[in-house]
């Protein structure tokens, strides 16, 4: 199947409050998506409906179909814990569990979803993401450090050799780099890149050059509408939305 | 003169043995309350146990003690270790439950988000990630409220009762601590007020030793 995701009519509200408006949606498999628009517009809340990431906030709501596999993942056959296994998600901020050494913070999510492995596998399956996050060469002599005492880029790094120890299909990414310098985020965006001939990856941004040198596809949100979506190089050349235009000429928010 | 002999070696083994009820009994269920209340506390259920919590940390010690009469050792018809560790417990327990749910408040909710984000069921979230990032604070929590349960006495007035000699059971009168130096202090004997002061000197180095043990615990392991 080439679609990873297929969004279909999707609405969501917090209470009383409509923050997505009937977005449909193809997430094409192995591919980087961008998603773009002003703050307050969405992003956040899109992506986090692609995982379920929503369950748990009180008061929050969808409707619509978010196809993966070719089924609805709200449908009430869906596990949402397996799901996840499958969806993993990057945060803005590189969260990496306190009071964990680095190994068994890419460790831990193997560790806890049920198939025992021997400690070899472990370090195998360890060394194996942190190699694909690019953090192996610097982190192998200081694995039993703390997550925590980490540079902010190794620490985002590690956030995703965490992500993909649980051998997700689907990664996505919100605003990944906003935390980080700029040599960092360089190496973040060159590990998307490699990434996607693997996965598929979503990755919320703000930032219009590195939308354009990282994505496959852009998807340009405002006000919880999906204004449209398109290759990247049809986004940023010839946009068929004026106010697609209006954003990325910097005439808007 | 009070009377040859005496001595509080027998005082430090009961108030050693009715904490340790107190605390082996208290410690689960205070912390498993702690998480519930911190982790999946948000309805009705849960003001009412957050209301009692708070109601049982304002009773005074001394009403422990005549629950502890009332509800153990008149059923029961005798003063015994038991007694004694229950009202102890009554005393122990609102105050780790309400520092297990504030230590767990202080966990990022970025740490749950992460661990849900791996795919980990929730209640492996809690007990494995979100409890272990507080632990310290738990622990501390734990020995400062133990630190006060071995000093109070009042609660053991009409429970454990004390006793002169060594504990026949725990189903029997104990000897403890705070009981002796009560005891010792009233007396009209010099000697005796000489094992009153020697008990409350073994009693703060007790209290010392905890607290620095808490204070270990929140050191070491940042
Ligand atoms: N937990 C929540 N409860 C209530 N409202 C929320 C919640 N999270 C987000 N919102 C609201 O939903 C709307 C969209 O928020 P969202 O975080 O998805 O925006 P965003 O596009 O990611 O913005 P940014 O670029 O600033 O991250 C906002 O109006 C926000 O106030
Ligand atoms: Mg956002």
């Amino acid at each position: 199947m080439e679609n990873a995701l297929k969004v279909k009519d999707l609405s969501a509200w917090f209470g009383e409050h409509q923050v997505l408006k009937n977005i449909a949606m193809d997430i094409r498999r192995n591919s980087v998506t961008s998603v773009m628009g002003p703050s307050g517009c969405g992003k956040s809340t899109f992506i986090r409906c692609l995982n379920r990431m929503h369950d748990l906030t009180p008061g929050f709501r969808v409707s619509g179909d978010v196809l993966f596999d070719g089924r609805n993942i709200y449908s009430e056959k869906i596990d949402p814990v397996l799901l996840r296994r499958k969806v993993g998600m990057v945060f803005q901020q590189p969260n990496p569990f306190p009071r964990m050494s680095a190994f068994e913070n890419v460790a831990v999510g193997l560790k806890f979803n049920g198939k025992k492995r021997s400690r070899s596998e472990m370090a195998e399956v360890v060394e194996k993401s942190l190699r694909m996050a690019a953090l192996w060469d610097e982190l192998k002599d200081h694995l039993d450090r703390p997550g925590t005492s980490l540079s902010g880029g190794q620490q985002q790094r590690l956030c995703i050799a965490r992500a993909l120890a649980v051998e997700p299909e689907v990664l996505l990414m919100d605003e990944p780099c906003s935390a980080l310098d700029p040599v960092s985020t360089a190496k973040i965006e060159e590990l998307i890149e490699d990434l996607s001939d693997k996965y598929t990856i979503v990755v919320v941004t703000h930032n219009m050059q590195q939308a354009g040198r990282i994505s496959d596809f852009v998807a340009f949100f405002l006000l919880g509408d999906l204004v449209e979506m398109d290759r990247a190089a049809k986004i940023f050349t010839n946009p068929a939305d004026k106010r697609t235009e209006e954003y990325i000429t910097g005439r808007f928010g | 003169m009070g009377e040859p002999g005496g001595g509080i070696a027998n005082g430090i083994l009961g108030t050693l043995t009715i904490a340790g009820l107190a605390m082996a009994g208290g410690i689960p269920l205070a912390v498993m309350s702690g998480i519930y209340l911190a982790e999946y506390g948000r309805g009705k259920f849960a003001s009412i146990v957050r209301f009692a919590v708070d109601m049982l940390a304002g009773v005074p010690s001394i009403i422990m003690g005549i629950f502890g009469y009332v509800f153990w050792v008149l059923p029961m018809k005798r003063f015994s270790a038991w007694a004694g560790a229950a009202a102890l417990a009554m005393i122990f327990i609102p105050v780790v439950v309400r520092t297990t749910e504030e230590m767990l408040r202080t966990v990022p909710q970025s740490v749950r988000e992460a661990a849900l984000a791996l795919g980990i069921e929730r209640w492996k979230t809690t007990l494995f990630i979100t409890v272990r990032t507080a632990t310290a604070g738990i622990v501390t929590g734990i020995l400062l409220a133990m630190a006060r349960i071995v000093g109070e006495t009042a609660p053991l007035l009409f429970t454990a009762l004390g006793n002169q000699f060594w504990q026949s059971g725990l189903d029997q009168p104990i000897a403890a601590i705070p009981l002796q130096v009560f005891n010792y202090a009233i007396s009209p004997y010099d000697d005796w007020h000489d094992k009153a002061w020697a008990g409350a000197v073994v009693l703060i180095g007790m209290v010392l030793l905890i607290s620095a043990g808490a204070r270990y615990f929140t050191r070491v392991k940042k």
